[in-house]
């Protein structure tokens, strides 16, 4: 059993009680609410005649089902405008805060939810969204939960939870030229595979996520669920706290001194323990791509695609069926499959960091002209940052679609979906069969940086031979 | 809320061979935009039900059936609670498989469905069995941790702290919940976030 770990610390000090049925009631410090997993839980408080017990710490934003290109009210979708309506109802009705379109600061919570310093180290944060993981960026553990489950938190501010065991991810050196965060998970999720955090926390270590930015250990905390556990997190250390420094919601003066040390205290001790350790050399890491139809499908982009009898047992026949699906053969290069769709956006990757990212590499270039690329920045105050520094200009200017904030072509609950057998090239998260809103379109996930090199070649491309191209 | 014991469970079994079936293929995304779960049976594996004729959810020797045999990792990704919500509502009181996410695990023991664990070998038993004799009627004994049929009896594991929940009809976690405020006050007090490490307003 881990000791010592921030994953042991912070589940102690949130423990309320022992249950009946051997779970632990954790105390929750952050809830972030949207449009979609909470109108039934809402339900049951009425039905139970309960309030929300501490209104003060949720926190609620519409993400999943807005349109990006007009929000002008009400929507064309009439389902997605009684989502929307619900909320609105149920935010005034319980006293919840929503930080609704007009107040500049909506966005996908998992973007907002650090931006505006609401998530900080040593907190539980629970949210209707499995991407909750994202959260263990700023040293905290983030919870992913069902529609019940946020009733529960709702009514008591609590989850009945089994204890994970906790899995350190030590990625070694530094990263070579050209290799991003993104390629850092992707590669995670590839060695583990998708099965191989069930039942675990994964803390991210070493001398690379020592060096990573805070954006930067977002998108890899972002994609734990996609390796099968539930929580991904990194220690707190001094580039958390300049990232959390003068946010809306941080402490300040005194209080942000004594925040500074609560939070130095909780991350894991020298003589932690954990239940296992994976070491990854950075320098072995280059640019990822999928080619299959889950988040462990990848290859690094210069290597052939693996051959079928790589897989063993029961993955083999799904990995038959991802070659099937996606009209991919092993052996051959993934390099030069051509593209229709190319998404830089979502919780994993639409934040200042990858929009500056894909616009330097996009600079003087243009958007190949079968190719449909949609920008898509995450929060509302993103979408701003973006256009005092003229990033926005640079796509346009490339031939690329400059949206409003939300989770768009990730997911297929609003207008921004694939048609047809599309193939899409994303930074998004899930190449599940159907997810981006197609049930035969085809997604390729990779990075920022993968993405614009490919909307501009029209083609998977590797982003590291685009400044000779240009 | 009104909870009921869940000791044993008796039927027909639909078999899902496959691994790593998502939640967005259980329930796909456009069918989340409902704000009641009220007939989101209608959407389990409609996409994958559509392109497949002999889907095994529509197949007529399994109609009625309510258990379903699935692979490893069932119900990854998405945290959707509808994917839970779609298979109770088909009529799936119960599964067995050889290992579950974790979200789709916490969510289906909110709402009453147990899951069961077997070896691969075992599911594969079974998932055979479904298939080549539908008719077959399977008891899942909660208490006893097996499924049986004819006279074969597979050993499954169901985690002991929900097999004791379901047992005792006390599943629905939400009055447990409830029942401690008080010491969730005093977790509260204690946190130093919570009034923003204001120390005066502790």
């Amino acid at each position: 059993m881990s000791k010592n770990t921030l994953y042991d610390k912070v589940w102690d000090s949130h423990t309320v009680a022992r249950l009946d049925s051997g779970q632990d009631q954790i105390f929750i410090g952050l809830h972030l609410i949207h449009e979609v997993t909470t109108p039934q839980a809402f339900g049951m408080l009425k039905e139970i005649g309960s309030g929300v017990a501490f209104p003060g710490r949720t926190i609620g934003t519409v993400d999943h089902i807005i349109p990006t290109l007009s929000q002008i009210r009400p929507y064309e979708d009439d389902q997605a405008e009684r989502m929307m309506a619900a909320l609105e109802q149920n935010v005034n009705e319980f006293g919840v805060r929503f930080l609704h379109l007009d107040s500049g600061k909506q966005g996908i919570v998992h973007v907002i939810g650090p931006e505006l310093g609401l998530s900080q180290p040593g907190m539980t944060i629970a949210c209707g969204d499995s991407h909750t993981s994202t959260h263990g960026a700023m040293g905290s553990l983030g919870f992913g939960i069902g529609t019940t489950e946020v009733g529960h938190v709702l009514a008591t501010q609590t989850l009945a939870l089994n204890r994970l065991k906790v899995k350190r991810i030590e990625v070694t050196g530094a990263l070579s030229p050209g290799v991003t965060p993104k390629d850092v998970t992707l590669r995670v999720i590839h060695d583990l595979g998708i099965k191989g955090g069930l039942g675990f926390a994964y803390e991210y270590g070493g001398d690379v996520f020592d060096a990573m930015s805070m954006e930067g250990r977002m998108t890899v905390c972002n994609m734990s669920i996609e390796g099968g556990a539930r929580i991904g997190y990194v220690n707190p250390d001094q580039t958390t706290f300049d990232y959390l420094e003068g946010r809306e919601f941080s402490p300040e003066g005194e209080a942000w001194e004594r925040g500074v040390a609560y939070w130095r205290e909780i991350a894991s001790g020298d003589d932690a323990e954990y239940d296992d350790v994976y070491e990854i050399a950075g320098e072995s890491i280059e640019p990822m791509v999928t080619w299959g139809i889950n988040p462990g499908h990848s290859v690094g982009i210069s290597q052939p695609l693996p051959e079928v009898g790589s897989f063993a047992g029961e993955d083999r026949k799904t990995a038959e069926h991802g070659y099937e699906f996606m009209d991919l053969r092993p052996g051959e290069s993934i390099l030069g499959t051509k593209v229709d769709v190319a998404f830089l956006g979502s919780c994993t990757n639409s934040r200042i960091s990858d929009l500056r990212e894909g616009a330097r590499l996009m600079k003087g270039n243009k958007v190949h002209p079968g190719v449909r690329m949609l920008v898509v920045p995450g929060s509302q105050q993103v979408k701003q940052q973006a256009e005092d520094e003229g990033l926005h200009e640079v796509f346009t200017e490339a031939g690329a679609e400059w949206r409003e904030a939300g989770c768009s072509m990730c997911l297929g609950m609003n207008p921004d979906k694939l048609v047809g057998a599309e193939r899409s090239i994303s930074t998004s998260n899930r190449n599940f069969i159907g997810r981006q809103g197609s049930p035969r379109g085809r997604t390729h996930l990779g990075s920022p940086a993968v993405v614009v090199s490919s909307a501009v070649a029209g083609c998977i491309a590797d982003p590291r031979e685009m400044g000779e191209q240009a | 809320m009104s909870t009921k014991r869940i000791e044993k469970i008796v039927g027909k079994a639909i078999p899902m061979p496959r691994d790593d079936i998502d939640t967005d293929r259980i329930t796909p995304a456009r069918f989340l935009k409902s704000i009641t779960f009220e007939g989101i049976e209608k959407a389990l594996f409609c996409d994958e039900r559509e392109n497949t004729p002999d889907h095994p959810v529509d197949n007529p020797a399994h109609k009625g059936a309510n258990m379903m045999f699935v692979g490893k990792n069932f119900g990854s990704g998405s945290s959707r609670e509808h994917a839970p919500q779609a298979l109770k509502r088909f009529g799936i009181d119960v599964l067995i498989g050889v290992s579950f996410a974790e979200i789709f695990a916490g969510n289906c023991f909110a709402i009453g469905v147990p899951l069961g664990v077997a070896s691969a070998d075992d599911v594969n038993a079974l998932i055979r069995q479904a298939q080549e004799e539908p008719e077959t009627h399977f008891t899942v004994d909660i208490g006893n941790s097996t499924v049986s049929y004819g006279d074969r009896v597979i050993p499954i594991d169901i985690q002991e702290t929900r097999k004791a929940a379901f047992l005792a009809g006390t599943w629905d976690m939400l009055a447990n919940l409830r029942g401690n405020l008080p010491q969730v006050e005093e977790v509260a007090t204690r946190l130093p976030y919570v009034t923003n490490f204001d120390s005066e307003a502790q």
